[in-house]
């Protein structure tokens, strides 16, 4: 008997260590993702108990729903835009500080500053360069070299200018991991290709790139995951008195933002939580897809 | 191979070597080129929110666009603390924040220290569930986290803000990995001693874990002072917003005063950025460290 009252007191210590942590995590995480999984299948108001209604919310969204398809066209779009560019520019950046050059650390600084801003406030600076006619500092830009006013924020333009924006903003935290990925690559490698007499470039091409591999992988899933799941720049970015999130004519409504949309301003939560588990399959594929991919290339 | 033979290699070999030392200062100015443009494009923004905020009314709506201010006054921060209590958002961030990231240290730290030094029951399979849900998107208990804070009661409060905040798995999963370093010899030694397990925590594990404590406050700092979502669905009246939210409805009514608005985004920016100056070093290798983006 006693062994075990002893085992039982140190375990009693173990469970009071992670028990806080445990309620949370149960009330607003495990309890939550039931609940949704649930949700989405009936018809939930919040006023009212939810009704079940079978696979009709998928149903719904998948064949019947044309702002849903509206909205995963312009999220794919920005994913494909903002993923690659920044990916290319930010490695671009971390190769050009990782050389042997002085100022390293305000370069690091000033391509971060973005990176711990507010998304919000981000989006309203950007909002007043974007401002339409000749106030705006871009369009004043432009038509200085002779092109003419661009209206930014219309809605021709504003998926492709929360674009621009999102790339700016996001090159400082690829930076800093491909500047981590950099100096984890031993210096002989490069050394040796010197001997060989190899160019910068092939260096590029045949050491730092194959070697980086992990670095881009991780750097590829986390920011095709985070891409997928914008909302803030498209709240202040698209934000009327009068007009739902998302801009006129969902010109830049994106999948979290009709989620919001729905749950939020139109109450269906229901029809939400479908489409928050949508989001989580996508997600989800993605992940395991490109892990799939790059599994094969990585060699050593 | 004769004298004159040899002289010649070396003077080849000062002739290559040369041009390539010409190649790596060309190369190097170019970078510096390029980083110095690139540094300009991403300060520029900044530059000019600072410089519109100091900005009479009739200096912003003149053209050309100006970088000098001729008569710099600070009206535009007297009519965002009086028109709108931003003074009152500024507290209500700093509180919430304040508190969530003071309960983050203590509870990931307590939780992170048992995973990674104790032996329970179903310690493992908690783990994996722990570290399992990172991979779900937040969209998905955004809705029900919602509900469940209505039932409580705790919409439009502190209480809601702050209590759903006060840990992470994230956070438990950084502080296991560090305490996994610590020799366990330290821990039996302290046993021996006969410290009680708070006492081990309190007293070995917390002074060897200072760095990691300082990244997970300053990710945690970041993220709650910049979380828009959150206050956004759970805050309706409008003495409870925080500044993210307070700037977005700033931009919403006063969308056409941009001295103000700017102002606005000044004083949501400028704690982050002096928190950031302040502990760059923790933060730059706490992101290369775990990836996390704040």
């Amino acid at each position: 008997m006693k062994p075990f009252a002893k085992e039982f007191n140190r375990q009693k210590w173990s469970y009071a260590f992670i028990g806080p942590s445990f309620i949370l995590f149960t009330v607003f995480l495990i309890i939550p993702v039931f609940a949704s999984l649930y949700w989405s299948f009936t018809q939930y108001n919040i006023l009212q108990p939810p009704k079940f209604v079978g696979f009709q919310n998928y149903i719904n969204i998948i064949f019947h729903d044309p702002r849903f398809w509206k909205a995963m066209i312009n999220t794919a779009i920005y994913v494909a835009c903002t993923v690659p560019a920044s990916i290319a520019i930010s490695l671009f950046i971390a190769v050009a500080i990782d050389q042997n050059i002085r100022f390293k650390n305000w370069f690091k600084t000033f391509f971060f500053i973005p990176s711990i801003t507010s998304i919000i406030a981000v989006s309203v600076i950007w909002k007043w360069l974007y401002a339409s006619g000749k106030y705006g500092l871009f369009n004043h830009a432009l038509s200085s070299v002779g092109i003419s006013p661009v209206n930014w924020l219309g809605v021709d333009w504003t998926l492709p200018s929360i674009i621009i924006m999102s790339v700016w903003g996001g090159l400082g935290y690829n930076m800093i991991l491909f500047i981590a990925g950099l100096q984890g690559i031993p210096q002989v490698f490069y050394e040796a290709a010197e001997v060989d007499g190899a160019s910068e470039w092939e260096k590029f091409r045949n050491i730092t790139l194959p070697l980086l591999a992990p670095t881009m992988l991780f750097v590829t899933i986390m920011s095709i995951i985070s891409a997928f799941q914008v909302f803030d720049a498209v709240y202040v970015m698209t934000y009327s008195s009068e007009g739902a999130v998302g801009g006129a004519l969902d010109c830049a409504l994106t999948i979290v933002a009709y989620l919001y949309d729905t749950g939020f301003q139109r109450f269906m939560m229901g029809y939400a939580s479908a489409l928050a588990y949508l989001i989580f399959l996508v997600l989800f594929v993605v992940t395991i897809v490109n892990m799939k991919l790059v599994e094969k290339k990585i060699e050593y | 191979m004769d004298i004159n033979g040899i002289k010649e290699l070396d003077r080849r070999d000062a002739v290559r070597a040369s041009s390539k030392k010409q190649q790596q200062r060309t190369v190097k100015i170019l970078v510096y080129i390029f980083l110095i443009a690139g540094s300009c494009i991403m300060i520029v923004p900044f530059v000019w929110m600072v410089v519109t905020s100091f900005k009479p009314l009739d200096e912003i709506n003149t053209y050309p666009p100006s970088f000098f201010i001729r008569k710099p006054t600070i009206a535009a921060y007297r009519e965002l603390f009086s028109i709108i209590p931003m003074g009152r958002y500024f507290l209500n961030s700093l509180f919430a924040t304040t508190v969530i990231t003071a309960a983050n240290i203590f509870f990931c730290s307590l939780a992170g220290y048992a995973f990674a030094k104790h032996r329970f029951f179903g310690r493992d399979k908690l783990f994996l569930l722990l570290v399992g849900s990172m991979m779900i998107p937040w969209q998905v208990n955004l809705i029900p986290s919602f509900v469940i804070v209505k039932k409580f009661g705790w919409l439009n409060s502190f209480y809601g803000l702050i209590i759903p905040a006060m840990s992470g798995a994230f956070g438990i999963f950084l502080m296991r990995q560090f305490i996994m370093n610590i020799p366990d010899d330290l821990i039996d030694a302290a046993k021996i001693d006969g410290c009680t397990e708070f006492t081990i925590y309190r007293r070995v594990i917390l002074p060897l874990i200072q760095p990691a404590l300082a990244s997970l406050a300053i990710f945690t700092f970041m993220a709650q002072w910049n979380n828009f979502v959150w206050p956004l669905v759970i805050i309706y009246s409008s003495k409870m917003r925080t500044i993210p939210l307070a700037l977005s409805v700033l931009n919403g009514q006063f969308g056409t005063n941009f001295a103000m608005v700017m102002a606005g985004a000044v004083v949501a920016t400028a704690p982050v950025l002096v928190v950031f100056i302040a502990f760059q070093k923790y933060f730059i290798k706490g992101i290369a460290l775990t990836g996390l983006k704040a």
